[in-house]
């Protein structure tokens, strides 16, 4: 257990991370390390291995939005047939159920302002049982996914000290 | 004017840094790696620096009682307490400019001219000049990697006579990352029981053990011993100049008989600073502080089996942020292995001798490093050794 804990953290921060120096930094051997990710692949608790990208100084335009979207949950679907409606479009980043003012938070990433808008109109807002959006366009990212993204402390140690 | 005349012979026999002159070679120098860092690579967490900051917007910028403000004196004597199994009171604790300073204060508090004090080596750099400067005598007690680093008792009690003064206990230990187990602490407060002989315990690496709690060398002997610790090292903390020493109240009301005539008090916002360290520490189980060391501990495994590899005799630390692999099979002594490594291998080392003589055959490497810098300085280091062969 806690094993798996250490591989998850480390892959988390770092998934470029052999078997063999995670296998090191945990007190463990290789096959043990290797095995175990490979469990955790195959049950699905590793999805994937990617990367974190600084979307403002990325080469491939970005533009991001959060969407609030009110819809009228159905009989004996509740939320889900409409969550699925929506999670399934490409651009879709990421879809939650949440409490409060509204009832699903879509996350959308698109290469202009323009497509933003025009799935919205054209796709989102549209579907039944979507009774209202409002799109958030999200101007700056100082911090994502635990990464400060903006460069604000400079490491300033001593290359030798007692 | 003559200056060897009017300066002070103590100051003018103590030799330069053996460190520094690495430090101006390899700071001036392209694409180094270092692996010669005594502190944290972490910045101080933010709750704390949060803390201090508001403080200062506050208008907390005033002189504190000499001793120390008294809520971070009392949630110093709590911690101790609750994580060491040390009991001080408040009237024992003193709040200082750093560990080094609090080593500084017992020194003077302490010694006579001619009283020697016995230091295991090898260890920190400052403990034997900064007892020259006290007009004491250093002594060095060696210490073996056969016992892990450890102070045995009986060497150090073929050491002790009627001008030992003090002892310096610094486990864990820079620069090897030995500790000392209960049983091995027994058995040196043993020799010194019935000996008018102070123990300096300097445990400032105690948040930084790996398999164990730290073992106190003032559990139970609280009335012998002159406990230093301070901020830097479990807090990442270190350009704050935040520690303190606790002991028996006649030797501590000495000490700050000196610190209130030198230092006046700790700096007040490193202290509110601490005040939110300790708050944070004890209200959350460690949390930081065990983020903190288990990255550590991850670097320590990573690089002992990366100089396992290489096949360097090495010792598997088990405390600070230091490994000492021995280079002898080099030929090489320390200080001609690490300028070398350094200007071929581009990895900034310290050599073992400017620790004493007895760490002369070995390198202290920190792993206060990131990971992808210790793989990568592994990775110079065993080319450079395959280059010699």
């Amino acid at each position: 257990m806690q094993l798996t804990q250490e591989i998850l953290t480390l892959l988390q921060q770092d998934s470029t991370l052999s078997p063999k120096a995670i296998a090191q930094m945990t007190g463990s051997d290789e096959e043990t390390v290797r095995a175990e990710i490979e469990r955790l692949r195959d049950e699905g608790v590793i999805l994937g291995y990617t990367i974190r990208i600084n979307t403002e100084k990325s080469p491939i335009p970005t533009v991001e939005a959060m969407i609030e979207v009110k819809v009228s949950p159905q009989r004996d679907l509740g939320y889900n047939d409409i969550a699925r409606r929506i999670y399934k479009f490409p651009e879709v980043e990421s879809v939650f159920l949440m409490s409060g003012a509204y009832d699903l938070a879509v996350k959308i990433q698109a290469p202009t302002m323009q497509a933003i808008s025009a799935f919205v109109w054209e796709k989102l807002a549209v579907l039944d049982g979507v009774t209202g959006t409002a799109t958030l366009f999200i101007m700056r990212k100082y911090k994502e996914n635990g990464t400060i993204l903006v460069e604000d402390e400079v490491p300033e140690r001593l290359v030798i000290t007692p | 004017m003559n200056y060897d005349k009017v300066l002070a012979s103590p100051v003018v026999s103590i030799p330069p840094s053996g460190i520094r002159r690495f430090f101006d070679v390899a700071s001036t120098m392209q694409g180094v790696i270092s692996l010669g860092v005594g502190e944290p690579d972490f910045v101080t967490p933010w709750n704390i620096r949060e803390a201090s900051i508001h403080s200062i917007e506050h208008g907390r910028t005033h002189y504190t009682s000499n001793h120390g403000m008294p809520e971070l004196r009392e949630l110093i004597c709590e911690y101790l307490s609750r994580r060491y199994g040390v009991r001080y009171d408040l009237s024992s604790c003193l709040v200082t400019v750093g560990a080094s300073e609090a080593l500084d204060l017992a020194f003077r508090a302490l010694l006579n001219p001619g009283d020697e004090v016995l230091i295991p080596a090898p260890s920190y750099v400052s403990y034997a000049p900064c007892v020259t400067l006290a007009h004491g005598i250093p002594v060095a007690v060696p210490t073996y990697e056969e016992d892990a680093y450890a102070l045995r008792a009986d060497v150090l009690e073929s050491f002790l006579n009627e001008r030992t003064k003090a002892v310096i206990l610094p486990y864990p230990n820079n620069p090897t990352g030995g500790i000392m187990t209960r049983p091995q602490i027994d058995a040196v407060t043993r020799v010194l029981s019935g000996r008018d002989v102070v123990m300096i315990a300097d445990e400032i690496y105690s948040e930084l053990t790996y398999g164990g709690t730290h073992e106190s060398f003032a559990k139970g002997m609280e009335d012998r011993t002159i406990l230093i610790n301070g901020f830097s090292k479990a807090f990442a903390m270190t350009g704050w100049r935040l520690g303190y020493a606790c002991g028996p109240k006649p030797l501590i009301d000495m000490m700050v008989k000196i610190h209130q005539y030198t230092m006046l008090c700790a700096p007040v916002m490193a202290q509110t600073a601490g005040i939110e360290a300790l708050k944070d520490a004890l209200s959350s189980d460690f949390a930081q502080v065990r983020a903190m060391r288990n990255a550590y501990n991850r670097r320590r495994l990573l690089i002992y089996e990366g100089f396992k590899d290489m096949g360097l005799p090495v010792f598997e630390p088990r405390g600070a942020f230091y490994i000492f692999p021995s280079i002898r099979e080099t030929g090489m002594t320390s200080e001609q292995f690490c300028e070398r490594l350094l200007k071929e291998g581009r990895v900034a080392t310290v050599p073992g001798n400017a620790f004493g003589d007895a760490g002369e055959g070995h390198i202290r490497c920190s792993y206060a490093a990131s990971t992808d810098n210790i793989m990568e300085s592994l990775r110079r280091i065993r080319v450079f050794l395959n280059h010699l062969n």
